[in-house]
Parts: structure tokens; sequence; C-alpha cells
């Protein structure tokens, strides 16, 4: 049955969804949009990298938005700050990988697939990478849920009931590149981002706890995939951006449904 | 043995001494407050001793499966994330919902739980620091100017609060404060630091060391005494004071 390659588009949509939305909850509670934006880009840099080495574009997705996290998080807190490091990163990292595709012998890549994503290409074995993804981050978040929310809120706090926050931090970068890797088919580098941040902070007008924005964010994720793959196939227009899009269009909603809610 | 126990502890922040050989102890049951002016180290001592900052040199010590209550200084909280007053209690580790609902009405805010916590006054939010910091039957309540955001007759409600508790669960108390003329009285003993250790004993003892009377100035004795006639009127104002306050 997953012959048919607009439901294996639209598993794949799903899955990142249900991935991207309780995992983007954290970074918009802890302000790390730019940080996944960097992350995202760096992306591009290890399709290059997997290319070059002939190993799979999961494994040099994942290794490289890693790299680029430690980087960040290591040089964070000296002469310059962390934002201005993610710019230096996000770009630079995004325009080497440009290049370095550009100089790989014999290799004839389609970069805009990479770039925007190409979710109708996605075949049996993408499947299994991106569920199999999707599921370790939610069992990476599922294990650490309560460290994690008590890290979020205040990191002195944690300290103090004995987590390391530090650790934490760690775990979310791990499921970010996770993430990344995943979502790469599905959106591209340069929309990966968008998917985190979009559903979790439509899902915030609503959410009453934690846990309902995580799963709301998740369900409108994945609404967001199935719309956006509908549209994009009614309207003949790339799917990665229709997607983004619709996405879009539902905050705009959220945003407004939220503010009536608010002055009932 | 002692609660927390210090030796020898420099901490460096950004490339610059905070604190530099401080050692500081605290027993099971005893009041501890350390007074400084400010940028003294006050804050970074207790979140060294606390385990959030570690030291450049020398070592802290806590009593295996020691509880910490811990109230920080202020705590920002992003609007971003939707939390009640009784999901913030549930953090880290699940509590039964009778025990939540309880300390709540210890702290004077009963039927809160459902209550978001950004809808919180200052005064509100303290108390709710201050029950999840009890929630878990603290050895040790550690509170960083506490009252900080807090207006007068507020400060005064939670430090009786403070007492009330203390004389219920026997647990150690550190507070950090400038209030001196509210806290120093309770006190078993208070340090003074500005960097390192000034001076240390009973708040009888300090308030009339030269090195504290350097670091606060002549105005000190009238500070004390300030105390002195609060202390004997304090259970007076306090009752005048409804819970809403602050």
């Amino acid at each position: 049955m997953l012959d048919d390659f607009l439901l294996r588009a639209a598993l794949a949509g799903v899955g990142l969804g249900l991935a991207a939305g309780p995992l983007g909850c954290f970074v918009v509670w802890r302000r790390m949009a730019y940080f996944g934006d960097a992350t995202a880009h760096a992306a591009i840099l290890g399709v290059a990298l997997a290319l070059a080495l002939e190993i799979s574009i999961f494994a040099g997705v994942l290794a490289v938005a890693l790299a680029a996290a430690a980087v960040v998080a290591g040089l964070g807190g000296r002469a310059h700050s962390t934002d201005t490091l993610l710019g230096v990163v996000a770009h630079s990292t995004l325009a080497l990988g440009l290049v370095a595709v550009s100089l790989l012998d014999g290799v004839r890549v389609d970069l805009l697939g990479y770039l925007f994503g190409d979710i109708l290409a996605v075949g049996r074995a993408d499947l299994a990478v991106i569920w199999g993804g999707a599921a370790a981050v939610l069992g990476l978040l599922a294990w650490r849920w309560r460290p994690l929310l008590t890290a979020t809120l205040n990191a002195d706090l944690a300290f103090a009931s004995g987590i390391d926050p530090r650790r934490e931090r760690m775990v979310l970068t791990l499921a970010l590149a996770l993430v990344v890797a995943v979502a790469i088919k599905v959106v591209g580098a340069l929309l990966i981002a968008s998917m985190l941040i979009i559903p979790a902070a439509a899902a915030r007008s609503f959410a009453r706890s934690p846990e309902g924005m995580a799963a709301l964010a998740a369900l409108f994720a994945a609404g967001a995939a199935l719309a956006g793959l509908g549209a994009s196939f009614h309207w003949d227009t790339p799917t990665g951006p229709t997607i983004v899009a619709v996405a879009a269009a539902g905050f705009a909603v959220a945003l407004a449904a939220g503010r009536a809610i608010r002055q009932d | 043995m002692s609660l927390i126990d210090a030796e020898n502890v420099t901490v460096r922040l950004g490339g610059q001494t905070v604190l530099e050989a401080v050692d500081f102890r605290i027993a099971r049951g005893e009041i501890v407050t350390v007074v400084g002016p400010n940028g003294s180290g006050k804050s970074t001592l207790i979140r060294t001793l606390v385990g959030a900052l570690r030291p450049a040199r020398g070592r802290v010590r806590r009593a295996p499966g020691l509880s910490i209550g811990y109230v920080p200084q202020r705590l920002h909280l992003d609007e971003t994330m939707p939390v009640t007053v009784g999901r913030f209690l549930d953090l880290p580790d699940p509590q039964p919902p009778e025990a939540v609902a309880a300390v709540l009405a210890r702290v004077g805010l009963p039927g809160l739980v459902g209550h978001s916590l950004r809808g919180l006054s200052g005064g509100q939010f303290q108390r709710v620091l201050l029950a999840r910091a009890l929630l878990r039957d603290p050895d040790i309540l550690v509170l960083d100017e506490p009252t900080q955001s807090l207006d007068q007759p507020g400060t005064a409600e939670f430090y009786k609060l403070i007492e009330q508790v203390r004389a219920e669960t026997g647990c150690a108390v550190l507070m950090v404060s400038h209030d001196l003329h509210v806290v120093m009285s309770a006190s078993d003993r208070v340090i003074c630091i500005n960097g390192h250790v000034c001076c240390e004993g009973t708040p009888t003892v300090v308030s009339a060391a030269p090195e504290y009377r350097a670091l606060f100035g002549p105005g000190t004795g009238g500070t004390m005494a300030l105390y002195r006639h609060e202390h004997d009127h304090g259970h007076e104002h306090a009752h005048a004071h409804g819970p809403g306050d602050g």
C-alpha cells in the first residue's frame, strides 16, 4: 500500500509533524528559534559531506548539525554574543555547503531538493528514517520531560532540585539535530525551523498546560503537512513551501481565535 | 555533620573573582543570615551552595540526600509556557494533590491550584515559590532576598510566614538579606560578606564588629534600633494585612 507516492508523502509529513510540534514547544519556550535555524542551515554542509564521503544523507546531516550546535555552545559567552555566533555559523555552513556541493566531481545534485525539500520523492527507506527519527525525538522528550520542563522554567531551580540544566540542553540539541536530519527531505534546510516554531506558536493560544501545548503543536504540524500536501497537489505548487504557507495561515487563524477567546 | 559545607571556595564569573576563599557551613536546624552590600557576592555564594555555580577553587559538600527548598531572588517566567500553579508545584517530581492543596493553604493561597502562574501578583508568586520549596520536606530552606519585589507589609507577612514554617518543621534556614532590621534577630549566626567573609557571629557580635560598621556605615546602629522596635510590635502590625496584599 506504500506504493502510492502521495501516501508516502503524507506519512512523511505526519511523521515529521508529530516530532517537530513538541520539540518546537521547547524551541519557543527557550527562545532557541535562531539556534534551530543555525542547526538547520548546517544541514546543507552535511549533505555535501555525505555525498563526498558516500555515506547516508541522514548520517551526514546529523553529524554536521550536532557539530554546529557544539561550536555555538562552545564559543558562546566570550567576546561575541550567542546571537552573533549563530548568525556566523548559520550562514557560513549554508554557504560552505553550497560551495562544497558544486565542487563535487561527477555528482549531479538537485540542490533545490535539499533547500526546499522533496517530499513527493520520499521512498520506503526515507519513510523508515523519518519515522525512526521522529520516534527517537519523541522518546527523548518523553524520557526527560519533567527535568526538561524544570530546567526550561529556571536553571537555578533545576540545580537546587538536583537536575543539571546543561545535560537537558544537550538532550534538546540532540533532538534538534535529529529533527533537522529527518526534515531535510520533507521541507528542506531553509524551512525546517518554521515547522518547529509555527505549530508551537499556534498552539500557545489554546494550551493550558505544557503537555497540552506539545500535543496541540504536534496535531497542528501534522495537519499542516497534510493540508499543505493537498494544496500543493491541487494548485501544482512546490510542496515544502506550501506546507509552511499553510502552517503560517493556520497560525494567523489561531492568533485571531486566541484573542477572541481571551476577550470572552 | 553539616547540611552544607563549603571549604575555601573561590568563584569566578566572567573572568572576575566574585568570591575568594570563603568557608561556610550550616548545621541541621540552624538559621543563618548572609548580609553584605550590593555586588558583594551574596547571591553568588547562595547559587554556589545549591549547586548552580561551580567553584573555581575549593569544594562544596552537601549532605547525602539533602533536600533543598530554594526560593530564588527573582524568577523570570516566560509567558510562552502555559503553566498553572499546580503544575509548577508538580515539577520536577509529581506530588500528591492533597499535599499540594495543603501547602497552598499553608502559604495563604488556598484554592489557587488551577490558576495560571502569570496571573499572580508579586507577593502571591513569592508564596508559590515558597510553597514549592516546602512541598518536598526540605532539610534546609534557602532564600535569596525573597522579598525584593514585595512592599513593606508584604515583606513583613512573608517573614512571619517563614518564621511559622520554621517553628513547625525545624528545618534549617539560609537567608540572604539586606533587610537587616527585619531578619537579624531570629538568626543563630550572621555572616557579613564582601567578596570574602568580613565577619561572622551572633547578630549582636556582627552588628558591633568594626568590619561590619565599615561596610554599612554609621547608620547601622539606627537600623538595629529600628529592627528592635519592629520586633516588639511585629505581630500587631502583621495581622492588619490580608494575604492578598503585596
